[in-house]
């Protein structure tokens, strides 16, 4: 039986496509200091730090080596992680595996991207099997119109329906301090005038690349329940590994692949009693770089049947206000610091347990959670977090 | 490697300019290797087939990835398929071997049990169907490289 572990920590930076007032391990630094002010702690509690950064998009290789002061840990154990999309899934779940094993009482896991070094669509087209991927390769937006492409013929749904989401992510977005892009969209026929960048996706049915990072804080039960009065459990994690280019990416067209949602949820719900996630989980923070992606994903989580996804949408079920929210932050689509991005699907779901998400807090008592991460490797990674246990 | 810097505009930032260049090897491997050699030296696709699942992988491949046995046997596959996505990119990056629009997609190989992700050719990109069959070209002069197919055009 693993130990309890607790979130006692949480912070962001704001998010922005250029940051070129601060290096990346100045702007690492901010997440750190707004989670140990959260959780008034000093970095001397801090007993171990793990990192999670996409170094190929930066073009910076090892760039823990150069922040050991910044992310505070000079001197302390931990170690950076690297898995594609889902690399601040796999910190979340490396920070829970060390708490949980009772090896330390406190750890500190950090995600952090600043896209505006490299050039993360060459990185992503240069990461493909250099035996199989040679000359098939566009970056992720190539992938999402494929995704896109499958779903349409797969779902029946329309590009209404992708408008929709993505009016959803933007009103939410524009509710949230730390959100990059926050555009005022009005209408789905504004959504659907915007361009094709690569047919179906539009540009605004596509995430931008953001530079931030974000830091929380885990702590034991013991120990967290002397941090803070409203200590947000980690009730499980669950990690499943897949492999893109033989699967052939995002939507196995085949029918035959396994997708990696479908097995991380059916151990996570089994272990967890969850029969309708619907019903037994409250709200959820998904990865979705694209809003056909959101739709797609409500199916593999079991929020829906199959080729229902786009249901949950036209009936606003998901909106904030809605009787399942899904990324009341704005989501992948409004803010994408890559090494980042799973780990503040984790603080959003958890601020909205904790009720601090202010303006763009859901209405309904959040108790229970789920955040989700989703890797080029088509990786899932699946966080839930519960205000009791 | 050149380093140019910037002094930013209306900031006491300087920004460092780099391209990293960094030259590499990498193996085909066992299984690559021979599917490589039989495009290059028999126009053939080739494929392995797990005999616990029954399932055949194209791109060949060495181990099964649900019950992890070593895969030895070798089938041909044919050089038709059907194509299951598909998308259009028209912005051309500095690594892409190919020019743009590159028009790729994923096409189910007629004996394969697994998507195989390959270009597309020969078409008017807006007369491509999700289910519409495709056939293999190879090159001419061909090196032993995945783009000895040259691309897949509709089969008409
Ligand atoms: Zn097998």
């Amino acid at each position: 039986m693993p130990n309890r572990v607790a979130i006692v920590g949480i912070g962001q930076t704001y998010h922005k496509s250029k940051r070129p007032d601060v290096s990346q391990p100045e702007m690492v630094a901010e997440a750190v200091r707004a989670a140990l002010a959260d959780a008034q702690l000093s970095i001397q509690d801090v007993e171990a730090v793990f990192s999670a950064n996409m170094e190929t998009f930066e073009a910076i290789y090892l760039p823990d080596h150069g922040m050991a002061a910044e992310v505070g840990a000079f001197g302390k154990p931990g170690f950076k992680v690297n898995t594609g999309g889902t690399t601040g899934g796999s910190v979340v779940a490396e920070g829970f595996y060390m708490v949980a094993s009772g090896l330390f009482d406190i750890a500190m896991v950090i995600g952090f991207e600043k896209q505006d070094c490299g050039d993360t669509t060459a990185a992503i087209t240069a990461a493909v099997t250099p035996i199989w991927g040679k000359g098939a390769a566009t970056g992720a937006i190539g992938e999402f119109a494929k995704q896109a492409l499958s779903y349409i013929e797969t779902s029946g749904a329309t590009e209404e329906h992708a408008a929709m989401i993505r009016l959803k992510a933007d009103r939410n977005a524009c509710r949230n301090p730390y959100a990059h892009l926050k555009l005022g969209l009005k209408s789905v026929d504004e959504i659907l005038q915007s361009a094709y960048l690569v047919w179906p996706l539009r540009i605004l049915d596509f995430c931008p690349q953001s530079c931030g990072a974000c830091a929380l804080i885990f702590a034991s039960e013991q120990r967290a329940k002397k941090i803070t009065k409203k200590p947000v459990w980690i009730a499980d994690v669950e990690v499943v590994h897949q492999e893109p280019f033989r699967a052939g990416v995002f939507g196995d067209p085949t029918g035959k692949e396994t997708y990696t949602q479908h097995v991380a949820c059916e151990r996570l719900y089994k272990r967890n009693g969850i029969s309708n996630p619907r019903k037994d989980i409250d709200m959820a923070e998904i990865y979705e770089p694209s809003n056909w992606e959101e739709m797609n994903l409500y199916e593999h989580f079991h929020f829906c049947e199959k080729g229902e996804g786009w249901k949950l949408i036209e009936k606003g079920i998901t909106e904030i206000e809605g009787e399942f929210p899904v990324n009341c932050s704005g989501g992948v689509i409004a803010t994408n610091p890559i090494g980042a991005t799973p780990v503040i699907r984790v603080a959003e779901a958890a601020l909205q347990i904790r009720g601090d998400a202010g303006e763009h807090q859901a209405p309904k008592d959040i108790k229970t959670a789920i955040a989700t991460a989703l890797g080029g490797p088509n990786w899932t990674v699946l966080v839930l977090l519960k205000r009791s246990l | 490697m050149s380093t140019v810097t910037e002094k930013l505009e209306g900031m006491d930032v300087w920004l460092y300019h780099g391209q990293i260049y960094i030259p590499n090897t990498y193996s085909a491997g066992a299984v690559g290797s021979k599917f490589l050699i039989e495009l290059r030296d028999r126009k053939r696709i080739v494929g392995t087939r797990c005999p616990t699942c029954n399932r055949v992988y194209v791109p060949a491949r060495s181990i099964c990835k649900d019950c992890y046995s070593q895969l030895d046997e070798w089938v041909e596959v044919s050089n038709k398929g059907t194509l299951l996505t598909y998308t259009v990119c028209n912005q051309q990056n500095a690594i892409q071997p190919v020019e743009a629009p590159i028009v790729y997609g994923i096409i189910q190989l007629d004996g394969a049990d697994t998507g195989f992700v390959h270009l597309l050719g020969e078409v008017d990109p807006e007369q491509l169907k999700v289910g519409m069959r495709v056939q293999a070209v190879f090159k001419k002069e061909r090196e032993a490289s995945i783009l000895d197919i040259k691309y897949f055009k509709p089969l008409v």
